[in-house]
């Protein structure tokens, strides 16, 4: 069980949380409280803020405007590295190196973040992402499902209290994206804190406790999974798109 | 993670890539062997002395090779976000950035080991200078470009045209180290006494100094968004 899950300090603090870029607000004035060990699911249309939302969830932007405490600590200083250290970042991008193999992609990151045993920590990670027999060839050899396993393995190698997700399915065919779902499923039921962000509203409702709809930058929907069904969400999402695109 | 730790991981990381790949340094070699072939023909070094035109040759060819490498250091950033990966982990970025220097001063000075010997034989110059020295002021100079460029590459990197302004920025910021650079080298090979190019030691030295430390310092706000 992860640290955040057993005390009661929450694992995310928004207070009108902003991100302008000039005229632009790409975050706008979003109040948000995660407890730790909830999985919350982060839907809205192309450029609801869905993204930025995370970047700046995961300390890589610095805030235009609010407060951001993440476990209980003031975020978006020049000094958040321990903090960093407890977050996990996934995305459809893999951030992996193409020319080096898996157990070296793994082991670069594993010394990054100065793991005790990087050699066991990237051999343990390689096996749970079912890898082991592929782990000394290059990445760039390895099929787009496999890639993005290594890149899950790769986010939780320093076994992070909160993992954020941005469209981790992007680009996947069926069977990979089931192995990628059924792989959160099991961190979810680590006590983990995780924020995805995801297109998909039936996705969305079998992976999270609860659902934030993004529109505008702004919160449009807070509501916790179970009583929300995949058609009103997709309802909301056409008119969050259709009020981006400005049609009827 | 001690900061030299973080700051061997990156640069190590990029040789093995670069190893791996070999893209990097088959182009660099090319390109300045280029320039050198094309100088070569260009003007009749039987008339003209080596001293007067090959080290304007030389750094001609050292910095637009070192521009090639810097450029490419962070395109395998860009490429898959791999730099948000890098700046995630819980390490000063500021190692980061020293790491792709060192990187950068590797393939420069790779590049600048194979260069010199090519055209001391192609110019057919009789090379008297002491080689100590000669390293020294490469080493010197080639670590001031590769700090001011891969600061501009940090800071151009997050933009759509980040290839195109990186050369726009550094050119007119690299301007004193190219030209202390090709003082003091015209000087050694020249054979003039030390104090006849101290002051461009000097200058390439504070070079050196105000560019990394301004870099170390600016770090954290360069590559952020």
């Amino acid at each position: 069980m992860a640290a955040a899950s057993r005390d009661r300090t929450p694992a995310i603090e928004a207070l009108g949380l902003a991100k302008r870029y000039g005229p632009l607000a790409a975050v706008d004035g979003i109040d948000l409280t995660v407890p730790g060990g909830q999985s919350v699911a982060l839907l809205g249309a192309n450029g609801a803020g869905k993204s930025t939302l995370l970047r700046l969830l995961a300390t890589l932007f610095r805030p235009s405007g609010g407060r951001l405490r993440l476990f209980g600590n003031e975020a978006g200083r020049s000094d958040s590295g321990p903090l960093r250290r407890r977050i996990g970042f996934l995305s459809h991008q893999t951030f992996l190196y193409e020319h080096l193999t898996g157990r070296e992609n793994l082991l670069f990151y594993a010394r990054l973040y100065g793991l005790a045993d990087p050699e066991g920590a990237a051999r343990e990670a390689i096996a749970a992402a079912g890898l082991s027999h592929r782990q000394d060839d290059r990445v760039g050899s390895y099929s787009r499902g496999m890639q993005q396993r290594l890149a899950i393995a790769r986010a939780l190698l320093h076994r992070p209290e909160l993992i954020l997700l941005d469209e981790p399915f992007t680009g996947l065919d069926r069977e990979s994206s089931s192995k990628l779902e059924e792989r959160l499923r099991r961190e979810r039921g680590s006590g983990r804190t995780s924020v995805m962000a995801t297109h998909d509203p039936d996705q969305a409702l079998r992976a999270a406790d609860r659902v934030l709809v993004l529109r505008d930058g702004r919160l449009a929907l807070d509501a916790p999974a179970h009583g929300l069904d995949a058609a009103r969400l997709d309802a909301l999402l056409r008119t969050s798109a259709a009020t981006a695109t400005g049609t009827p | 993670m001690t900061y030299l730790r973080a700051v061997l991981l990156v640069a190590g990381r990029d040789l093995r890539v670069e190893l791996r790949s070999r893209e990097q340094a088959v182009t660099l070699l090319f390109f300045a062997l280029l320039v050198l072939v094309v100088f070569n023909f260009a003007f009749d070094f039987t008339v003209i002395d080596f001293v007067t035109l090959g080290p304007g040759v030389l750094w001609v060819a050292f910095i637009f090779s070192g521009v090639l490498a810097i450029n490419r250091s962070f395109q395998i950033e860009r490429e898959q976000d791999r730099i948000q990966g890098i700046l995630m982990a819980p390490i000063d970025r500021s190692a980061f950035y020293l790491g792709k220097v060192a990187a950068t001063v590797l393939f420069m000075a790779a590049v600048e080991a194979i260069l010199v010997p090519v055209a001391v034989v192609m110019f057919n110059f009789r090379f008297s200078a002491r080689i100590a020295f000669v390293i020294l002021a490469l080493i010197l100079n080639t670590v001031g470009f590769a700090a001011v460029g891969t600061l501009f590459a940090a800071m151009t990197t997050s933009t759509r045209r980040a290839e195109l302004l990186l050369p726009l920025l550094l050119f007119p910021a690299a301007v004193p180290v190219a030209l202390a650079a090709v003082k003091t080298t015209t000087h050694l090979l020249a054979g003039h006494p030390f104090a006849a190019y101290s002051h461009w030691v000097g200058m390439s030295a504070a070079y050196d100094l105000i560019f990394l430390a301004a870099a170390v310092l600016l770090c954290d706000y360069v590559l952020e968004d």
